[in-house]
């Protein structure tokens, strides 16, 4: 098995025993990005040399006998969304394309310290909205099973690059799906912590009350590995949970005994294509094989799930991206032109008479704000912006943004009520496969219905993960959901290491047609 | 309840963006689509209901009230599309 | 001053910056006067990422103050964002409080001890913590067509105080002004400089003007840009006058068409109010819960211990100082208003010579005169309680007079002496009693007019006696004079 094969822990047991050294691993990564990311397009940025020297400095550490961190030499691949120092961190928009941090998130700052090194940044929807990686302000990413299809979103670089070999471990975020869904659709394991288990410190905000940061690699395993790392609390998010850390890995290996899980008689409805709906119930079949008692349950307002996301996020993503205003940071206007056609703009309006249109005219400073933004976002950041400023809007305020917080308490009472009988639930992490490029910019409602059995878990905060399950006939992954009671993470990664040590589907991986050299 | 064009250029302008004639329609269809589609919402009723805004249920997070260093200044104001020595630089901003 | 034609009715906003190390929701400073921009970090210039967490001064500070105002307080409270854009304003929102503030319903009284209102009680509709913005410069004298923009103030902890439509003229704002400031003060939660910003004040006031059986109320103005408290005052004195004369020229109705609420400025070059610009849809903050910050409660155990931290307060001062040094209700009120440390060395001072009345005539006509004059404060006087008091015992013991003790006092001041010392340097000693009797009779004796016209009850006629004993002898004790004189005539 090639180095870039081998599962983080393994790595990191060659490393430990210095049987290889970080540099040797850093390179092999950043030869097989160097191969193949021109197809994919996972990373907007390759830190090559400071990863390969970071690398060596650890290898002199080791050498020395020095004591290092506990992911001492392991490449990790992170999203653009986590603020860097010193490293463009744009957030997949044209707005920050120039943004440099002066600080680290706390996660990038806990992967520091656990001497992990830090391979690049990975591309993703702008500002994390979207399920494709298409509204990427700079490209889109593609899916290494097949290059005609999208990775999903909005982690799609982060998916893709561990399905593609590129990094054995990559951070993500997740706000509705966006960590789970393109896990699935890239045959990768990806998990959505519970609300207030990552600090949110440095991770650029879509819907605050929603967004987590979590670990995609290929084993449960690992992404317990890297979990252990960026989990905990801190003080810098007030959001962040005081609660204890357990070991994730310690113990993966134990079986869960009578493990109860949960069948959502709503997921398995109209919409569920036929293959994915096959491959999750041969895994179900796995888990009884394996000693599980599987039950029906109902999570009865799963079904306004989508609605209510789909007022609650804008809301939140309007306000939170009212900083971009290009004063402070981030792309501005050419305001030599604007303020030569506002010059003109009033000329006109003058020489017709027009005292209205006048008195309407925008201020320099107004014109400012709105051409740096309409320039700086794209389409469906727009979308959002305006979805969400209407909806809290005067007037409406109360049927959509107010009614949306009232649903979103029934959609958690409905699973606080489902794991008092059960341990966990498990589903379909999507309705379809991979879906191809450029099939749904156009229909952002449809893009939005993807997220059906991904984005409850965001409203109700609790954890799930995605677990690659079966294959489709096209040679696409399948991704099985499960769903835990809140900081019951332990509990997920057990299940999904148990599955995983029942099944291959997650070492399976693409092959890549290299792009010409 | 459906959006008119007028609405989404009302909404444009207290999100400070400028549309396009184009995207004004292209955008007040599609969100009159989602408009439409999350009116489903109110089909339930949640007298009673308290509103969600936070699924943790914490409470009373504070930090103390202690001297940390602030950025230097030009790493203040290193991203600032436009700025002088001092301050971030905007066209000007009149009364106030 | 009462006008019949129409009624002022006056609510104020007050903003005041709570004395914190750092920011509401990150540790930079909040000191003044720094170099700009020098103050900040992610969290306060708003970068992408960065979150808030509330400072737990900040908050103790507000909850302090709401129950110095007798507020109720909830056992929830929650934060939310106020959206608007400005360039000072980095994050695009103000983290405030909307619907559910962290205090609501409580009081303040005022009095005016010159009897032009009557006391009463202005109701505190809430009062809520929140974040300050920053500050945009525009200096077109420079030749700078861009405004600058510094970000230090950017964050700093207002606590917003929002009156009922209370107050019914220029004076009751003021005594509201000043009471609220002492208040403050007082608590120790604010320094109240309106130079700096620490204090700010803005204004709603419209008037209720009888039409036969019925009111009509006039438009509501906000005054802002109100720099002092003069400043507020003159501005409202004029607000009601220009507001009658619009009404005389053009009766619009609050809530008729073009009876909506406007902003104005107050010049205070040309004092008076200008219409200002309406910001952009001001009317729409699309207030919503801030999603980063985690609400907040205080159980009735908390706050009743807030309350008993609270010491005594300036209402309750002003009595207690009355009743246990038997001064008037004026004096205690002149005593009080100057603030805590003042009523601290009036106290010690009392207690030093052991007579709250002398003590309380001596602080307010010699002290605060001398502090005036120094351009000092109390903490800066020369001149302690205690040395002052021995002072004030050689008055009471009747070996110095009054005029001769404020001599003294200021050569204690000049030689940083004693009160024995100072009176020493002065040549001022006691004089011996005999050599008093002796001094009157000479005098007596050598004044047969004066001691006829006594002798006719005609009592001033000592008073040229006094003069002539000074003459001989400056230690003498005018009081003494006068009487030994009066007893010996009616010996005679
Ligand atoms: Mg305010
Ligand atoms: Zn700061």
């Amino acid at each position: 098995m090639s180095l870039i094969d081998s599962p983080a822990t393994e790595l990191l047991q060659l490393l430990k025993s210095a049987e290889v050294t970080a540099v040797e691993v850093t390179q092999a990564y950043l030869d097989q990005i160097a191969r193949y990311d021109g197809r994919v397009k996972s990373f907007l940025s390759v830190g090559s040399e400071r990863a390969l020297e970071q690398a060596a400095t650890i290898d002199q550490r080791r050498g020395r006998g020095e004591p290092l961190g506990e992911l001492a030499g392991l490449p990790v691949a992170v999203k653009d969304v986590l603020c860097t120092d010193g490293w463009v961190t744009s957030c997949g928009s044209k707005m920050l394309a120039d943004f440099v941090p002066p600080y680290d998130a706390t996660v990038i700052a806990r992967l520091k310290a656990a001497d992990a090194i830090l391979i690049g940044k990975t591309n993703m929807d702008e500002f994390a909205m979207g399920g494709s990686t298409e509204n990427s302000a700079f490209f889109p990413t593609t899916n290494p099973w097949d290059v005609s299809c999208t990775p999903g979103g909005s982690s799609g670089g982060a998916a893709a690059c561990v399905a593609a070999s590129m990094a054995p471990l990559s951070i993500g975020s997740d706000t509705g799906g966006s960590i789970r869904q393109p896990a699935g659709f890239c045959g990768v394991t990806g998990l959505k912590p519970t609300y207030g288990r990552v600090s949110r410190y440095g991770l650029i905000a879509f819907a605050s009350s929603l967004d987590q940061v979590g670990p995609l690699a290929s084993t449960a395993e690992d992404a317990a590995l890297l979990l252990r790392t960026i989990a905990g609390h801190d003080p810098l998010d007030s959001t962040s949970a005081p609660v204890d850390q357990p070991d994730y890995l310690a113990n993966i290996d134990q079986p869960l005994d009578g493990l109860r899980l949960g069948l959502v008689r709503e997921h398995f409805g109209p919409g569920l294509d036929d293959e994915v709906g096959a491959a999750v119930g041969q895994a179900i079949k796995e888990f009884e094989s394996r000693g599980a008692r599987v039950q029906e349950i109902s999570l009865p307002h799963s079904k306004y799930a989508i609605a209510t996301y789909y007022v609650i996020a804008p809301c939140e993503a309007s306000s939170n991206l009212a900083r971009y205003d290009g004063v402070h940071y981030g792309y501005r206007t050419d305001e030599a032109a604007m303020l030569a056609d506002l010059a003109e703009e009033r000329k006109q309006l003058a020489a017709a008479g027009d005292e209205a249109g006048l008195a309407n005219l925008d201020s320099p400073l107004m014109r400012l704000y709105r051409l740096s933004r309409s320039e700086g976002f794209g389409p469906e950041v727009k979308r959002r912006i305006m979805l969400g400023a209407y909806a809290l809007s005067a007037g409406y305020k109360d049927a959509y943004y107010v009614k949306a917080l009232k649903v979103r308490r029934l959609i958690r009472n409905d699973y606080d009520a489902a794991f008092r009988d059960v341990d966990l639930i498990v589903g379909p992490t999507t309705p379809t496969v991979a879906f191809g490029l450029g099939e749904m910019v156009d229909d952002p409602l449809a893009m939005y219905l993807q997220d059906l059995y991904t984005v409850s878990a965001n409203l109700a905060g609790i954890a799930g993960i995605s677990v690659p399950c079966g294959m489709t006939s096209t040679g696409l992954p399948v991704g099985l959901q499960l769903q835990a009671p809140p900081f019951q993470e332990e509990r997920l990664l057990r299940a999904a290491h148990m599955f995983q040590q029942a099944t291959d589907w997650h070492t399976k991986r693409p092959t890549l047609a290299a792009e010409t050299p | 309840m459906s959006l008119s064009k007028a609405d989404v250029e009302k909404v444009a302008s207290l999100a400070r963006l400028k549309l396009t004639d184009e995207e004004l329609s292209t955008m007040t269809r599609q969100l009159d689509q989602v408009i439409q589609y999350v009116q489903q919402l109110e089909e339930l009723d949640t007298s009673g209901v308290q509103p969600m805004a936070h699924t943790a249920d914490l409470a009373n997070v504070f930090a103390d009230d202690l001297l940390r260093a602030s950025l230097p200044r030009d790493a203040a104001l290193a991203n600032a599309p436009k700025r002088d020595d001092e301050c971030y630089l905007v066209p000007p901003v009149l009364g106030d | 001053m009462t006008n019949t034609a129409y009624e002022t009715i006056i609510g104020l906003e007050v903003h005041v910056q709570l004395q914190t190390n750092t920011k509401l929701f990150c540790r930079c400073s909040t000191s003044f006067g720094a170099e700009p921009n020098t103050q900040t970090c992610p969290v306060c210039i708003g970068m992408p990422g960065s979150l808030p967490v509330m400072n737990r001064q900040a908050y103790a500070l507000g909850l302090k103050t709401a129950v110095a105002l007798n507020c109720q307080i909830p056992e929830f409270t929650k934060w939310d964002r106020k959206q608007y854009f400005y360039p000072d304003l980095p994050k695009g929102y103000q983290i405030s409080q909307f619907d559910l503030p962290m205090s609501e319903h409580g009081w303040l009284e005022i009095s005016d001890p010159k009897g032009a209102f009557e006391t009463k009680k202005i109701g505190i509709t809430r009062a809520h913590l929140e974040d300050d913005a920053g500050k945009s410069m525009h200096d077109e004298a420079a030749g700078r067509s861009d405004s600058r923009i510094d970000l230090n103030r950017t964050g700093t902890p207002l606590l917003e105080i929002v009156s009922d439509p209370d107050l019914r003229s220029a004076d009751e704002a003021r005594a509201y002004l000043s009471e609220l400031k002492l208040l403050l003060t007082y608590l120790g939660v604010s320094d109240c400089n309106m130079q700096e910003g620490s204090l700010r004040v803005d204004a709603n006031i419209n008037l209720h003007i009888a039409q036969g059986e019925r009111t009509a109320a006039t438009p509501i103005v906000e005054v802002k840009n109100m720099n002092s408290f003069r400043a507020v005052e003159r501005a409202l004195r004029f607000e009601a006058n220009r507001q009658f004369e619009s009404w005389q020229a053009n009766p619009v109705e609050l809530g008729s068409p073009g009876g909506h609420k406007t902003t104005r400025g107050w010049d205070d070059q040309m004092q008076i109010t200008r219409i200002q610009r309406e910001k952009e849809e001001s009317s729409d903050y699309r207030y919503f819960p801030d999603p980063d910050l985690l609400p907040v409660t205080a159980t009735e155990a908390d706050v009743a211990s807030v309350r008993g931290a609270l010491g005594e307060l300036p209402a309750a001062l002003r009595v207690t100082l009355a009743k246990k040094y038997g001064i008037d209700a004026y004096d205690a009120d002149v005593l009080v208003n100057q603030g805590r440390p003042l009523v601290a060395y009036f106290e010690e001072l009392a207690a030093a010579c052991d007579d709250g009345r002398r003590a309380s005539n001596w602080v307010q006509q010699d002290v605060l005169r001398l502090l005036n004059e120094m351009d000092a404060t109390i903490d800066q006087f020369p001149v302690t309680a205690a040395a002052l008091g021995e002072l004030l015992k050689f008055i009471a013991a009747g070996d110095i007079d009054n005029t001769r003790a404020k001599d003294v006092l200021q050569e204690m001041i000049d030689a940083q002496s004693s009160a024995a010392e100072a009176m020493a340097k002065l040549g001022i000693e006691k004089v011996d009693a005999s050599d008093l009797e002796s001094l009157c009779r000479e005098l007596l004796a050598a004044n047969p007019a004066v001691v006829a016209d006594l002798k006719e009850g005609k009592m001033k006629a000592v008073g040229a006696l006094i003069g002539q004993a000074k003459k001989q002898n400056p230690n003498v004790n005018p009081a003494q004079i006068k009487s030994i004189c009066i007893e010996l005539v009616k010996q005679l």
